[in-house]
C-alpha cells in the first residue's frame, strides 16, 4: 500500500519545471512518482492486464452468442473456455418478465419504461413541488393498471404470474411510496413530547432495525395466515410489499429524523409565535427544509431498498434474481448460470450506479 | 397543539392542572395507544383461534424435543437426535462464527481499500474506487449466489488447487492446515489472555505516573514478560504440542487440517468483500475529515509520516468514522442471515427448518428476534464503549 499522499500534499510551490511531453508527465506524477510506488504500479498493471486478458478470452474470444433455439450444444463444446452468452437471447423475456403471459409482455416493458420515467422527472430540482406527488400517483396508478388489465380491454393478470423487473420495481417503488409518509409520521412521532407516542414510535423502529428484513419477510409469508381471521388471505407479493413498506418506514424514519434536527429551533420557535397548529407548522415550516437536507441520505436508503428488494427470492417470490435463478435450472442450460448473473447483476447496477451518481451530485451541489 | 397563549405558559408535570395543551396530547395518546393495543389483540385473538386449530400449543416446551434435522457444517457437537435448543444453540454459533471473522475481515480489507482510494498512485486509487462501485451497487445476495456458483465449479477433491503447500481449493470447500487446540492448548492461550488483561491495567498504570511527573516509562518489558515469556512457560511447563496437522487427500477427500465448508466460505467472502466496500468508504471519508492543517502541523514540527498517521490523523478520523462502522458492523451481522439462501445454517436457516416441521412460528421467529437484538445490542454497546473512549475530551 502506498502512502496516503491525496489530501496531505503541502502546496506546491516548487513544483517540478513543466517540461517534456505531457504524457509523460502525467505517467511519472501519477504512477511513477518515486520507486517503490513505480515497482507497485508495474505489478499491477501485469496483474491487470493478465486478468482483463483472460477475461476478455473467456467473455468475448472464446465465447458463443447465437445458438438456435433451444439448442446448447454450441455452449458445452466451448464450456470452461468460454462464455455462453448465448443463454441471454434465449432466456432474456422470462428473466426480464416471469410467467407474465407471452404476447402481453408489452405491458410489464411498458410499466418499466414509466418507472424510468418516473425516476427521472423526480430528479429533476425543478419539479420537487407538490405537483410531484401528484404525477406519483397518477404514474403508479398507470403501472397498476397495466400490470393488472381488466380495463380498456387489456387481458386481466393475476399477480402471481407477474415476475421480473417490474416486480423488483414495484417492490422498491411502492415501498417508498408508502414507507415514505410512515417514515415521516414516525420520525415526527420519535420527537413528540408526548411520551406514550415517542416510545412506541421508538419500540417501532428499534424492533424492525434490529431484526433482518429476511426474518420479516419470513414473519409476511409464514406468520401473516396466522394473525388473519380464518379464511382471510392476501396474496404473497402483497405481504412480501408490506414487509418492505414497514421495513423502509423505519429506516426512512431515521433518516428523516436527522433531517429534522438539522433545523434550527428559531425556526420551530419562528412557527410557535405565528401562532401555527402543530400540523401547519410541520407541513409549511419544519418539513420542507428536513426533507432537502436530508435528500442525498434518502436517494442512498432507496438504493439499498432496491437491492434488498432481491431478497424476497428466498420467499420465493419471482423478482428480477428469482427469475434469473429459475432460468438456469433448465437441464440444458444449468451450466451456464455465471453469465445469467453477470447479465442481471449488470441490470442491477445500472440502476443503482445512476441512483448513487445522482445522490453524489446532490451532495456537490448542496455543499457549494 | 395550538399554542394559544401570548408567552409559552410554564412546564407543568402530569400531575398538574390540565390545560388545553395537556389535554390535547393526552387525547392523542390515548388514541394512538388505543388503535396500537386494540390492533395487537385483534391479532393476537386471530393468532390463538388458529393455532388451536391447528393443534399447536404455543410456548417454548417444544425446544426439548428431538430436532431430527441434520446440521452439516457446525462449529459444536451436534447430532440429530439433540433437542431443539441445542440446535439453536449450534446455529448461534454458526451466526457468530461468520459475523466475527467478517467483520474482523471487512475491516481489515476496507481500511486497506479506503486508504488505497487516496493514494498517490492513480492506478491503485482508480481500481480501489472500481472495487467500491462495483460492489456496493449489485445486490449481496446475487453477489452471494454468484460465490457459491463459482465454489460449486470448482474440480473435485483429486484435482483440487494448491495455491500454497497445505492449502486446498476444491468443491469441498477451503482447506487448510491447523493446529489442533485441546484443553492444554486453551490453558496457554487463557494465560496469554490474562496477561493481555494484566498488562493493560500496568500500561495504564504507567500512564498515570507519566501524567504526574512527565518521565517516559517503558511498557515493552511488561509486554514480553506477560504475553510472550509467561504464556511461553507455561506451554513448556505442561508440554503442550502445537504440531501443525497438514491435511492429506485419502480417497475422494481430505483428511485433517480445518476444513471451511463451500457454503460458509461463500457466505464469508461475499459478506467481507461487500461489507469492505462499504468500509473503505467510511475509512476514506474519515480520513478527508481530518483538516490539512493537522498535516502540516505536524509535517513543522519534523514528526516522521508514520508517527503522524498513528498519533494525530488516526485518533481525530476514528472520531468520524466508529460510528457509521457500527451501523456497517450491524449490516453485516443482519446480512448474514441471507445464508438461508445458500444452505448454511446459521439460526435463521434453522429457525426456518423448526418452524416448518413444528409449526411454532410465534417461537421461532421469537428467537430469532431474540438472537438478533441481542447481538445487535452487544455490538452497539462495545462501540458506544470505544467511541466514548476516543471520543474528544473538552475542557
Amino acid at each position: 500500500m502506498t502512502a496516503i499522499a491525496d489530501i496531505p500534499e503541502a502546496p506546491r510551490a516548487a513544483r517540478r519545471p513543466q517540461i517534456g511531453n505531457p504524457v509523460l508527465r502525467w505517467l511519472r506524477t501519477n504512477l511513477f512518482s518515486s520507486i517503490p510506488n513505480g515497482i507497485l504500479s508495474v505489478l499491477l498493471l501485469a496483474v491487470l492486464a493478465r486478468g482483463i486478458f483472460s477475461f476478455v478470452q473467456w467473455g468475448i474470444a472464446n465465447a458463443v452468442w447465437l445458438t438456435p433455439a433451444n439448442d446448447s450444444s454450441a455452449c458445452h463444446a466451448v464450456r470452461g473456455v468460454g462464455a455462453c452468452w448465448a443463454i441471454i437471447p434465449e432466456k432474456y423475456r422470462f428473466i426480464l418478465f416471469g410467467t407474465y403471459p407471452f404476447d402481453e409482455q408489452w405491458r410489464p416493458a411498458l410499466a418499466v419504461l414509466l418507472f424510468i420515467a418516473l425516476f427521472y422527472l423526480s430528479t429533476r430540482r425543478a419539479l420537487w413541488r407538490r405537483e410531484l406527488a401528484y404525477l406519483w400517483i397518477a404514474a403508479l396508478a398507470l403501472i397498476s393498471m397495466l400490470m393488472w388489465g381488466g380495463i380498456f380491454g387489456l387481458s386481466f393478470v393475476s399477480q402471481d404470474r407477474w415476475g421480473g423487473l417490474p416486480v423488483t420495481l414495484i417492490l422498491a417503488t411502492f415501498g417508498l411510496a408508502f414507507g415514505f409518509p410512515l417514515g415521516i409520521l414516525v420520525a415526527l412521532g420519535r420527537r413528540s413530547k408526548l411520551p406514550a407516542i415517542r416510545s412506541l414510535s421508538v419500540l417501532y423502529v428499534e424492533l424492525i432495525r434490529g431484526v433482518p428484513l429476511v426474518s420479516l419477510l419470513f414473519m409476511a409469508s409464514v406468520m401473516f395466515p396466522l394473525f388473519m381471521p380464518n379464511g382471510f388471505n392476501i396474496d404473497k407479493l402483497l405481504r412480501a410489499q408490506v414487509a418492505i413498506i414497514l421495513f423502509a418506514g423505519a429506516y426512512l424514519a431515521e433518516v428523516i429524523r436527522g433531517g429534522l434536527q438539522a433545523v434550527p429551533s428559531g425556526q420551530y420557535e419562528a412557527a410557535d409565535a405565528l401562532g401555527l397548529s402543530y400540523w401547519r407548522k410541520n407541513r409549511l415550516i419544519v418539513l420542507p427544509q428536513a426533507i432537502r437536507h436530508v435528500i442525498p441520505p434518502l436517494v442512498n436508503t432507496f438504493i439499498a431498498f432496491f437491492k434488498d428488494t432481491s431478497l424476497v427470492l428466498i420467499i420465493g417470490i419471482f423478482d428480477l434474481l428469482t427469475t434469473a435463478k429459475t432460468a438456469i435450472i433448465d437441464p440444458a442450460w444449468q451450466q451456464f448460470s455465471v453469465e445469467v448473473y453477470i447479465f442481471v447483476a449488470g441490470i442491477y447496477f445500472v440502476f443503482c450506479f445512476a441512483m448513487s451518481r445522482y445522490s453524489r451530485s446532490l451532495e456537490a451541489t448542496s455543499e457549494r | 397543539m395550538t399554542s394559544d397563549a401570548p408567552r409559552p405558559p410554564p412546564r407543568r408535570r402530569f400531575f398538574g392542572a390540565f390545560g388545553r395543551r395537556e389535554l390535547k396530547g393526552l387525547f392523542w395518546q390515548v388514541l394512538v395507544v388505543g388503535i396500537a393495543v386494540a390492533v395487537i389483540a385483534f391479532l393476537w385473538s386471530n393468532t390463538v383461534t388458529n393455532l388451536s386449530a391447528r393443534r399447536i400449543t404455543t410456548g417454548f416446551a417444544f425446544l426439548g424435543r428431538e430436532a431430527g434435522m441434520p446440521i452439516a457444517d457446525s462449529l459444536l457437537a451436534y447430532n440429530p437426535r439433540d433437542s431443539y435448543l441445542w440446535a439453536f444453540v449450534v446455529g448461534i454459533a454458526n451466526t457468530l462464527r461468520v459475523a466475527v471473522i467478517g467483520i474482523v475481515l471487512a475491516t481489515i480489507l476496507g481500511t486497506l481499500i479506503g486508504i488505497s482510494r487516496l493514494s498517490a498512485n492513480w492506478l491503485v486509487s482508480r481500481l480501489a474506487a472500481v472495487y467500491v462501485e462495483t460492489l456496493r451497487d449489485i445486490p449481496l445476495l446475487l453477489q452471494l449466489l454468484f460465490w457459491y456458483v463459482l465454489m460449486q465449479a470448482l474440480p473435485a477433491a483429486r484435482a483440487a488447487f494448491r495455491p500454497i503447500e497445505g492449502v486446498f481449493l476444491s468443491n469441498r470447500g477451503l482447506i487448510l492446515p491447523a493446529i489442533p487446540i485441546g484443553a492444554p492448548q486453551l490453558w496457554v492461550l487463557g494465560t496469554a489472555v490474562l496477561g493481555l488483561v494484566v498488562f493493560y491495567v500496568i500500561q495504564r498504570w504507567l500512564i498515570s505516573q507519566q501524567m504526574r511527573d512527565g518521565k517516559p516509562r517503558l511498557a515493552w518489558p511488561f509486554a514480553l514478560g506477560l504475553l510472550v515469556v509467561l504464556p511461553a512457560a507455561v506451554s513448556v511447563l505442561l508440554d503442550v504440542s502445537w504440531r501443525i496437522e497438514w491435511p492429506e487427500l485419502r480417497g475422494f477427500n481430505f483428511v485433517g487440517g480445518l476444513t471451511l465448508a463451500p457454503e460458509y466460505f461463500a457466505l464469508l467472502i461475499a459478506l467481507v468483500t461487500y461489507t469492505s466496500a462499504f468500509i473503505a468508504e467510511i475509512v476514506r471519508s474519515g480520513i478527508q475529515s481530518v483538516p490539512r492543517g493537522q498535516w502540516d502541523a505536524g509535517n513543522a514540527l519534523g514528526l516522521r509520516r508514520s508517527f503522524m498517521l498513528r498519533q494525530i490523523i488516526l485518533p481525530q478520523a476514528l472520531r468520524v468514522i466508529v460510528p457509521p462502522m457500527t451501523s456497517q458492523y450491524l449490516n453485516l451481522t443482519k446480512n448474514s442471515s441471507l445464508a438461508v439462501a445458500i444452505g448454511y445454517q446459521d439460526v435463521v436457516s434453522i429457525a426456518n427448518t423448526t418452524l416448518n416441521q413444528t409449526g411454532q412460528a410465534i417461537e421461532a421467529i421469537a428467537l430469532i428476534m431474540a438472537v438478533f437484538l441481542t447481538i445487535s445490542l452487544g455490538i452497539s454497546f462495545f462501540m458506544n464503549w470505544y467511541n466514548s473512549r476516543i471520543a474528544l475530551v473538552e475542557r
